[in-house]
């Protein structure tokens, strides 16, 4: 990766400092650069720049956009709740803060390009103005005619402008049903293990040479390389598993520069323990001097609930993963013989855990509540309510409807595991009530 | 009220509300652990370099937000204050920039953004040099200014987009400037993954803070207001049961048991008059006494408690308390001052007993003191079948965990100051002397080792089947074996604890005036506290008089009266009904018993028969009975409704 960064029209001496800006996207920041031409000339009306998140995408470009000071808007489309948002953001950001005071309130497309065009003489530039759109994938559910006009803006306004679209996504999954003016496509490839060492290795710690911290860095990719390529995810690994090195801890400081199996040694039981929460994201508390909880994000920490939500929570199980039919069998004292061959139905011959919960009305969640429950219950308020919590807690899901009136349908959303610790703790066997388990 | 004495009544009562009032205070000194690690958080995010590890860390983490997690726990009337105080904290001690946001306000980001906004902004106004804002141009939008606190009451309830959206946009600007985020969590952390992608959880760099649990909460709560003879106002067994068991089946709300508290004060004082001889000081109980009237006494004689007080006097006395109204006073002062020292004896021998027992195996009486409190207020404690177990399992303790208790117990009756309870200590002191004494004058104990091995080995069981077939053979041996020094005076240790229960754990329905202090309607609270809709619809329809008191709708089988309002009626025919009825059928029926309450002649032509004003009426209480939920409109067979409840007459 030596290639320098050359086009004319810009400064070279320029030009070297943003290469080093962006290690292992010269060539894309290159072609980008001749597609974008000189900064005097007229440019393509758009181009589309996608790949996987985190490479490198917005980076290469607002690096090539500010560093060459280029006249540019960048916007993001997760911030614009409004198309006016966007456009008042544009216009800011080529013209200064009081031309988006013109547009309208709520203004459409045609507001914006009326402005542009009065706008783009009073400040004529010579150079390619920039708009880039982030996040591009959320045009899609804008207004459908946004996305065709920002990719031929250029000859609506009559200006030299480019749009510059990011996206994780390609092209095809834009394309309107009408079709549309087709932008430059430029792919953006994940970064290849070198890249990634070379790119890592920059975020030298002080108190590492060069070479240890490149072991120290090849180490972690040789063991995360395979599951994890996500530069973020690695840099934060980077970190964490840095506070376990000797330099990290600060313990053992004469580690020897060239043993990196001294290093190896030291540093694997983490790396392995670390494998299991890859993503996860353990939530630490290694900076902190008050630890509150030693179990960390990935442990499913217990949830303290009251007593009777327990058993609401129980008996929304039941009816989520028994069917109806079967209640008669669990719930009523004389049943009679029902054997488990002789009333399936041979659909129902697949495990209900396997299909996953079945919507329930509320009338039936009670029912099971108030027979599985040991004491009389008063059908109080309290009752009622703990099952709105237990909806806003995500533990319960409703469906359909909000009308309460209407007779409500919900569903159970924890899993097995969950709800037998629940049932533990009020002694209550679950398993016995589980039609799957019979 | 009681006569001439309303205001000082009413001071009273509100002296007393006060301290529950305080236990606000108490909340917040709870949750100050949770608040200060949070502050200290906040603080080093703040300020400059972001991390104390070095700018290495702090760049490796620039892009992240820093977001503080709060893990609550369910019982979320609570949270709110603890979000407020935290705001507050934050507004005094860091920045006045905080915005704190509930769920439910945020349906979509542009509200969102605009909550944001508004409060962030709202107090930037004068603060222009802090925030470099960045001109969104419309309305109010002022891009983030600086410290953006936030608060995510309970992060389930948050749509989940939303929340991306915002954190993503957070993270465009927190270079720029500094956020940090608080998000409360009802559940369990790892909900945080389950609501955010790893496209956005990555963006956060999250810190957990966990807050006590709510039961221990309550275990506070009630050992500062219902644990202590300072707090004069004193709910009785049934009472605090339902108190406690809302808390525990239903919400979980430290808030609402308080209220439940401060309900149970206010009716109180209300209801009793004798309540204004309810009050902390003595001083105070003496001149209210002196200052009853006659009327004021007549009430006192017709006390449950102060009848049988007088039933045991001797006969002169007796007419000496009817008729004297002086000697009353006196007799009053007198009891009062009693009940008072009562109780500074009861809770500290309460907590002995509760030190001594919490850690028994299976723990007879109770983990918790309150569940040692209820049983106490409930009855004579050392009648029960769990107290002799549990003494049983202290006369076989080992001797260092016998001592560890009986040093608990030291611990806790030096802290009080009634002569009894000095008295008592000094006697505690004396055996501690002696078991220590034991250990010098062991050497001698040592010949008869062959003799206490039962014991011995028996010291080691945890188990209680073990130790009650051990116990079995114990009582066999016992007979023929000579106890050895320890045994002995572990014996007189424990009928020295035994002695002091039955002394000072006597409920306190045996003393004289209990009622003064005790609130006892627990029926009453239930009903305002654990509120039944249903049951009182059902009521309300099934036997409107329950409601109206008419007597027009009395009658002698329990049913609905012909007079009854047309809902009810319309209710009481719809229950004779199968899933779906038919409304034309109803309409008939229902005309049928209308013309029966008109008094029409059953022979008529007129009678049951459907004219404009009845359909209307009709019309009207089958509406109702919709709106109520017993019926609803159906596609599955035409002029139907449906019923949603089950069950017939």
């Amino acid at each position: 990766m030596t290639a320098s960064l050359q086009h004319p029209g810009y400064d070279p001496e320029r030009l070297l400092c943003v290469a080093e800006k962006m290690p292992c996207r010269v060539s894309q920041a290159g072609t980008l650069l001749s597609l974008m031409g000189e900064p005097a000339q007229y440019s393509y009306p758009s181009i589309f720049l996608y790949g996987h998140r985190s490479t490198g995408k917005s980076h290469v470009i607002n690096t090539l956009l500010m560093d060459l000071e280029l006249p540019h808007a960048t916007v993001s489309c997760v911030e614009c709740v409004s198309v006016g948002l966007m456009f008042e953001r544009v216009l800011l950001a080529l013209f200064g803060p009081d031309t988006s005071t013109l547009l309208p309130r709520s203004p459409s497309l045609s507001d914006f390009v009326r402005i542009y065009r009065q706008q783009a003489p009073l400040s004529p530039a010579n150079q390619t103005r920039y708009i880039v759109i982030e996040k591009a994938e959320l045009l899609r559910d804008m207004d459908s005619n946004l996305l065709p006009v920002l990719v031929r803006l250029q000859e609506l306004v009559d200006d030299n402008v480019t749009v510059i679209l990011l996206s994780e996504i390609v092209w095809d999954r834009f394309r309107p049903n009408t079709g549309c003016f087709e932008p430059l496509i430029l792919y953006f490839p994940d970064y290849s293990k070198g890249d990634l060492q070379q790119i890592l290795s920059q975020d030298i710690h002080p108190s590492y040479s060069p070479e240890l911290y490149s072991a120290f860095i090849n180490i972690l990719l040789g063991v995360f390389y395979s599951v994890c390529r996500d530069l973020r995810e690695l840099r934060h690994l980077v970190r964490t598993q840095h506070a376990q090195t000797p330099a990290g801890s600060g313990s053992d400081t004469n580690l020897k520069e060239s043993d990196t199996h001294k290093l190896w040694r030291n540093i694997e039981p983490h790396l392995k323990k670390a494998m299991q929460t890859v993503y996860l994201r353990d939530v630490s508390s290694e900076c902190s001097d008050v630890v509150f909880l030693s179990s960390g994000l990935s442990a499913h920490a217990h949830v303290e609930l009251p007593y009777y939500s327990k058993f609401l929570l129980i008996a929304a199980y039941l009816a989520s993963y028994n069917p109806a039919r079967t209640d008669r069998r669990f719930f009523l004292k004389h049943h009679g013989k029902i054997k488990k061959t002789n009333f399936l139905k041979k659909h129902e011959k697949t495990s209900n855990h396997l299909l996953g919960p079945k919507p329930f009305p509320l009338d039936r969640l009670l029912a099971i509540f108030y027979s599985v429950v040991d004491s009389r219950v008063a059908p109080s308020a309290s009752v009622f309510s703990q099952i709105s919590s237990l909806v806003t807690l995500q533990l319960l899901t409703q469906l359909g409807h909000d009308d309460q009136l209407d007779a409500p349908k919900y569903k159970c959303a924890v899993a097995l595991d969950f709800i037998r610790a629940i049932s533990r703790t009020v002694n209550f066997d679950i398993v016995k009530y589980l039609y799957d388990f019979l | 009220g009681c006569d001439g004495g309303e205001d000082t009544h009413r001071l009273h009562y509100e002296n007393i509300l006060i301290k529950c009032l305080l236990s606000k205070s108490l909340q917040d000194e709870l949750n100050r652990q949770i608040l200060e690690g949070l502050l200290h958080f906040i603080k080093r995010c703040c300020s400059g370099p972001r991390h104390t590890a070095g700018p290495w860390e702090a760049r490796m983490r620039a892009s992240e937000i820093p977001t503080a997690a709060l893990v609550l726990g369910v019982n979320v009337p609570d949270h709110d204050m603890t979000f407020q105080s935290l705001c507050e904290l934050l507004q005094q001690s860091v920045t006045p920039h905080v915005a704190c946001l509930q769920a439910k306000e945020c349906g979509a980001l542009k509200s969102l953004m605009r909550k944001v906004l508004e409060r962030l902004v709202g107090s930037a106004a004068e603060d222009e040099e802090e925030g470099d804002t960045h001109p969104h141009p419309k309305g109010a939008h002022c891009t983030l200014a600086t410290l953006c606190e936030w608060r995510h009451t309970y992060l389930e309830a948050f749509n989940p987009r939303v929340l991306q959206d915002f954190i993503l946009i957070c993270s465009r600007y927190v270079e720029q400037l500094p956020l940090i985020l608080v998000f409360g969590i009802a559940t369990s952390p790892s909900t945080i993954q389950q609501v955010l992608p790893h496209s956005v959880s990555s963006l956060l760099c999250i810190e957990l803070f966990q807050s006590l649990s709510c039961t221990q909460h309550l275990s506070t709560v009630m050992d500062k207001l219902i644990l202590t003879h300072y707090f004069p106002f004193k709910p009785n067994a049934k009472v605090l049961q339902v108190l406690v068991s809302i808390f525990l089946y239903h919400d979980f709300s430290v808030r609402n048991f308080i209220k439940g508290l401060k309900l149970a004060l206010l009716e109180h004082y209300l209801n009793q008059p004798l309540s204004v001889l309810c009050c902390e000081k003595k001083e105070e109980v003496e001149l209210n006494t002196t200052q009853l009237s006659h009327r004021g006494l007549e009430s006192v004689r017709q006390l449950a408690s102060f009848r049988r007080y007088v039933e045991q006097q001797q006969p002169q006395e007796q007419v000496a308390l009817l008729t004297s109204d002086q000697h009353m006073k006196e007799t009053c002062k007198k009891l009062l001052k009693d009940l008072y020292k009562y109780h500074k004896n009861y809770y500290p021998v309460l907590r002995c007993l509760h030190a001594l027992t919490c850690s028994l195996p299976r723990v007879p009486l109770g983990k918790q003191i309150r569940e040692l409190h209820i049983t106490c207020l409930e009855g004579n404690v050392w009648e029960r079948e769990e107290y002799r177990s549990a003494m049983q399992l202290l006369r076989m303790l080992a001797k260092e965990e016998l001592l560890r208790q009986l040093r608990g117990c030291q611990d806790i009756l030096k802290l009080c100051r009634s002569t009894k309870m000095r008295a008592s200590l000094e006697r505690l002191q004396e055996l501690l002397d002696q078991f220590e004494r034991l250990d010098e004058a062991k050497p001698e104990t040592a010949a008869n080792e062959g003799m206490t091995s039962p014991a011995k080995s028996m010291e080691k069981k945890t188990d209680l089947f073990q130790l009650q077939k051990t116990l079995l053979e114990m009582k066999e041996t016992r007979r023929t074996k000579k106890l050895s020094g320890f045994e002995i005076l572990r014996n007189e240790a424990l009928d020295f604890i035994d002695a002091l229960v039955r002394s000072h754990l006597v409920p306190p329905e045996t003393q004289p005036l209990h009622e003064v202090c005790y609130y006892s309607s627990s029926a009453l609270l239930r009903r305002h506290l654990n509120a039944t809709p249903r049951t009182s619809i059902q009521t309300a329809l099934s036997s409107p008089y329950h409601y109206l008191q008419n007597d027009a709708l009395l009658t002698e089988d329990g049913g609905v009266s012909n007079a009854a309002p047309d809902l009810c009626i319309v209710h009481k025919l719809h229950l004779e009904c199968g899933r779906l009825i038919n409304l034309y059928d109803w309409l008939e029926a229902y005309a049928t018993v209308v013309s029966a309450a008109e008094g029409k002649d059953p022979e008529s032509e007129e009678y049951g028969k459907v004219d404009e004003l009845k359909h209307a009426r009709f019309i009207q209480a089958v509406s109702e009975l919709q709106f109520l939920g017993f019926i609803k409109s159906t596609k599955q067979k035409t002029d139907h409704v449906a019923r949603l409840t089950w069950g017939g007459c």
